[in-house]
């Protein structure tokens, strides 16, 4: 338009006209640095993520309850996946990366709106802004999906569907734009590359809370809580392993080193988990259990996952390290001192890993590897000199622990005025399978 | 007539199954059971969360025989199910009252 109208004019109007031209040729021009290679990595890296939600953790937990709530457990991370889509699509995206303000991001992307063929986010300018979208949708799935783990064997499925929306808005939306939606984290200086803080620590805590609040299974300590299936928990396991790839990977937003890079730390970690679990269990229990290995391997990858863009192999398998004991401790020790009842271990593993894997981010995070054209002097870490940068990752950790922690509490003692959290007793006792969805495995 | 019931070791059905072919007696009820004897059972971990399991697996076997053959079928089993080690099972013998082969309506010991 702007360019016929100036063509049509003559003398200076057509001078004028150039200029005019020019103008939507320089915004094209800003605007589609799209790039190829980097749209076709993020496309895979998020069917990767969203596979470890469907079927990833859909398996790996429904592996570790009884057979009687086998299709219950599945039947969260289905209904999650698709709650959570639909939430992020309305709202969800824009409230997160949409404005910098501290807190909360504006409702300018709302239905995203306005997001066109040349559109990208400030965040992730080299692919398209709806592939930024639905990349960080599978983030979000993931993380409210988590936390049904510490409530397996027990919650009112209405009562879920309630949690998970409310959870989203409520708790996850705020967190991702506080530290990567340019919130005050963000600003703060915190590095967490593909969700220590917003994902693991988060899910985690929220976890106890709700474990907390529900109560304890009917049955617990007494009964026998044994995982009907751990062959559905290892392939479910594999799959989250696998899918880690593109979790990690996919943070560096681009087909670059840097995700060759967060890859390496990333499998090297989960490795080292798996092993050092393996070991600790082998020689204070007397045997090497196939749970152990493959928890060890979640807590590897839980605590690699915000440092895994900013630290270099060998960190991985020292952040590994770390992770596998203190998870392994958690889980056989802490929990049975403090006597919470998280069915799957949320907390122990993704809580515990997170907030040990974004605090370990602060010691080793590496300079080069974070180093940019906008940013050339990159992100050290303590054993860059850098020490205050440890400070920092625990100033994250504690408002994410207390932001999740209280509004966790609030949203459910909100629900549960609604509908009862929990089944009834007989119902928890007959199985959710058939008490909550009508079906059961035979 | 005699109801011959065995339980066994799982592993254990396919070595009776050919001892009891071997002897001529050609058919048998399966089922997996559990159960406990002195046996006792076994301590699952997981996660550090100990379970003590005393149901076992076990495979309840059931053959009926001609009372005369109620001996050398009691020591066939004994002979393939036999590993020496606890947990290796029991046998009960019972009198049948009545066999009836449904399909041609042949009944007693012509039935089995």
């Amino acid at each position: 338009m702007t360019r016929d109208s100036g063509r049509m004019a003559c003398g200076i109007a057509a001078t004028l006209s150039l200029v005019f031209a020019a103008a939507p040729a320089l915004a094209q021009e800003m605007t589609s640095k799209i790039d190829g290679g980097d749209t076709a990595w993020m496309i895979a890296a998020t069917a990767l993520v969203l596979m470890m939600t469907i079927p990833g953790l859909a398996l790996f937990y429904c592996g570790m309850v009884r057979k009687k709530n086998v299709l219950a457990t599945m039947a969260q991370s289905v209904a999650c996946t698709a709650l959570c889509s639909l939430l992020w699509f309305a709202v969800g995206y824009s409230l997160s990366f949409a404005g910098d303000a501290p807190w909360l991001g504006t409702f300018e992307r709302v239905f995203l709106r306005g997001i066109g063929m040349e559109a990208t986010s400030v965040f992730a300018p080299t692919i398209p802004e709806l592939l930024y979208v639905v990349y960080q949708m599978t983030f979000a799935i993931i993380t409210v999906a988590l936390i049904a783990g510490a409530v397996a064997d027990r919650m009112r499925f209405s009562a879920f569907l309630w949690f998970v929306a409310g959870w989203l808005l409520f708790v996850y939306v705020p967190i991702a734009h506080w530290v990567w939606g340019g919130g005050f984290l963000a600003s703060a200086g915190v590095l967490d590359f593909a969700g220590g803080t917003v994902v693991h620590l988060n899910a985690g805590v929220a976890g106890l809370v709700a474990a907390y609040v529900l109560g304890k299974r009917h049955g617990y300590g007494t009964d026998n809580f044994a995982p009907h299936d751990l062959s559905l928990a290892v392939i479910g396991t594999g799959l989250l392993w696998v899918g880690w790839i593109g979790f990690n990977g996919g943070s560096a937003l681009g087909a670059n080193a840097r995700a060759a890079f967060a890859i390496t730390a990333t499998h090297l970690a989960a490795s080292t988990g798996a092993l050092t679990w393996m070991f600790l269990e082998w020689s204070t229990r007397g045997k090497p259990s196939v749970l152990g290995m493959i928890t060890g391997a979640i807590a590897g990858l839980g605590a690699i996952t915000p440092a895994s863009g900013f630290v270099l192999p060998w960190h991985g398998v020292i952040i590994g390290l770390i992770a596998g004991a203190i998870c392994f401790w958690a889980c056989t020790w802490l929990k049975l001192r403090i006597g919470y009842d998280d069915s799957l271990d949320v907390f122990g593993v993704h809580g515990i890993g997170g907030a040990t894997g974004t605090l370990l981010t602060g010691v080793f995070a590496v300079a080069a590897l974070s180093a940019s054209p906008d940013a050339p002097q990159g992100s050290p870490g303590l054993f860059e000199g850098n020490a205050r940068q440890v400070l920092i990752q625990l100033y994250a950790v504690v408002a994410v622990l207390i932001w999740s922690g209280v509004l966790t509490y609030i949203l459910l003692k909100v629900i549960g005025l609604l509908v009862p959290l929990r089944v009834s007793e007989p119902h928890e006792i007959e199985g959710l399978d058939l008490t909550q969805h009508g079906e059961a495995l035979q | 007539m005699k109801m011959v019931i065995a339980i066994i070791k799982p592993f254990k059905l396919e070595d009776v199954r050919d001892a009891l072919v071997a002897i001529g007696v050609h058919g048998m009820t399966a089922s997996e059971v559990k159960g406990y004897g002195r046996q006792k059972g076994h301590t699952e971990i997981y996660r550090g969360a100990e379970y003590v399991v005393n149901f076992l697996p076990k495979i309840r076997i059931e053959v009926a025989v001609p009372s005369d053959r109620v001996g050398a079928t009691v020591e066939a089993i004994i002979a393939s199910a036999k590993t020496g080690q606890i947990g290796d099972g029991k046998i009960f013998v019972t009198a049948i009252d009545q066999a009836v082969r449904i399909r041609t309506g042949e009944t007693d010991v012509d039935a089995l």
